[in-house]
């Protein structure tokens, strides 16, 4: 009887206070008819992860400008899975190399949008993708 | 039965997925809060309401603060509201918060409106239950950004406070009814900002008018200042944190928590009957296309709503017809 809303976070790793992208992706997932808790700038991996937890999210999106990525991304996943949270999936965005992605997939970073990708096609990948439970 | 056990062991992702099923309505999760029930009732419920963006967030952050130095667990629900074109939400209350995200004695959960009127979200009650249940010792409770009527935050918590900031209308706001009115402490918040005196002197005049207050607790009035001036923020705050404390003793002192917790069950039963009653009905209506038709026969003015509602009532609630529908 009850619906099932997807509740996703959009959290800014690191030392990045660039946040207007990730601004731009919450508020084009709250119009695609999400739950989205923003946690704002300059979030260490272990606030994400905790925040992810006590929020029930379905999926975290990272956005990362700085360059950081390769330490950032994976130690969120690490993170969830140290703390029996694996099912929350984790997702990223930024300014990514090309050769850098793979070493994401393998940390468990199941999907990468980079500068270029629409908004639709990443609201259509996530609805696709994020099976509610 | 388990998972019950779970969160009164503290038990976060339980928690947090029982306030999702909650939220979104699945039944089993009623039976959980039944289980849980007999365990609540031991947190202090702290309301903070206010118009958007006077900074009841930040202040909450700085009472868990306040609170954390005296070793309590803390919970926070924080309500935002949902678009009602797309169902969507953005919930940015916990940016204000994060400080507090790595301490595993503060439990932080974000809450739409799901278009609930009041100032809250339909599981909030629930949710409050939850926290309580899992052994958090003092909960915060944070509404959307109010206007006037927002006042369903009194059903629910201990203390009230309303937050408000200097600028915001003439005097005659202050003797309007509604949010006011059901203020236990007042915040002036970014008082450092000009009309901060006058709209003090303005909530002053208004509370002298009062003839006499429950327990002879009068609302008392605090300023707190910017929060980049840190010696007397920090000050504010804490004299806030002694007002909130105060209020609750003031409660107990002279028997009145009880109104309150009066207060609160009445409000859930109301829910509730709504829920178990009111709620499956419309439910079938919709899917059998008779509220459509109903809907159709008042736009074309062959019937009026109170001649449907008896309708639906005669129809749906079998026994004697009720004196309040059918008048």
């Amino acid at each position: 009887m009850g619906e099932r809303k997807l509740r996703i976070m959009v959290a800014k790793p690191g030392l990045d206070g660039h946040d207007r992208g990730a601004r731009v992706l919450a508020r084009c997932f709250r119009d695609a008819g999400f739950e989205v808790i923003y946690t704002g700038c300059h979030q260490a991996p272990e606030q994400i992860a905790a925040s992810a937890i006590q929020e029930d999210v379905d999926v975290v999106g990272l956005s990362c400008l700085s360059g950081a990525h390769r330490y950032l991304f994976p130690r969120v996943v690490e993170l969830l899975k140290e703390q029996d949270a694996s099912d929350i999936m984790v997702i990223g965005g930024g300014v990514i190399p090309k050769q850098d992605f793979q070493m994401l997939y393998d940390a468990g970073i199941r999907e990468i949008f980079t500068p270029g990708a629409s908004l639709d096609s990443i609201v259509e990948w996530i609805k696709n993708n994020v099976k509610l439970t | 039965m388990k998972k019950a056990e779970k969160i009164r062991k503290g038990d976060v992702r339980t928690a947090t997925r029982l306030i999702r099923n909650i939220e979104n309505n699945i039944p089993e999760a009623r039976s959980t809060i039944r289980n849980l029930f007999p365990f609540t009732g031991k947190a202090r419920v702290i309301g903070l309401t206010g118009a958007p963006g006077t900074g009841k967030s930040t202040l909450i952050d700085s009472l868990i603060a306040c609170y954390r130095k005296k070793d309590k667990k803390i919970g926070a629900l924080l309500v935002d509201p949902t678009s009602p074109f797309t169902g969507g939400a953005i919930l940015g209350d916990r940016i204000r918060l994060q400080r507090h995200a790595e301490d595993s004695d503060v439990f932080v959960r974000s809450l739409a409106t799901r278009c609930a009127l009041g100032g809250l979200s339909k599981a909030a009650g629930d949710a409050v239950h939850v926290m309580d249940a899992m052994g958090k010792e003092v909960i915060f409770v944070e509404t959307v950004g109010t206007g006037q009527q927002e006042v369903e935050i009194m059903n629910h918590v201990h203390t009230v406070i309303v937050v408000i900031v200097p600028g915001m209308g003439d005097s005659i706001q202050a003797i309007k009814a509604g949010i006011l009115e059901v203020a236990d402490v007042f915040v002036i918040n970014k008082a450092q900002r000009d009309g901060a005196d006058k709209l003090y002197q303005e909530l002053m005049s208004m509370l002298n008018m009062v003839d006499s207050f429950p327990g002879g607790w009068r609302p008392p009035v605090i300023r707190v200042g910017s929060l980049f001036e840190k010696d007397i923020f920090e000050k504010n705050i804490a004299e806030l944190a002694e007002s909130i404390d105060a209020h609750y003793r003031n409660l107990v002192e002279n028997d009145l928590l009880g109104d309150r917790v009066r207060r609160k069950v009445t409000a859930e039963l109301n829910e509730a009957l709504q829920f178990s009653i009111l709620a499956p009905i419309l439910e079938q209506l919709i899917a059998e296309g008779e509220f459509d038709t109903l809907v159709d026969k008042l736009l074309k003015k062959e019937t009026d709503p109170y001649t449907c509602a008896e309708e639906v009532a005669k129809k749906y609630l079998r026994k004697q017809p009720l004196k309040g529908v059918t008048g």
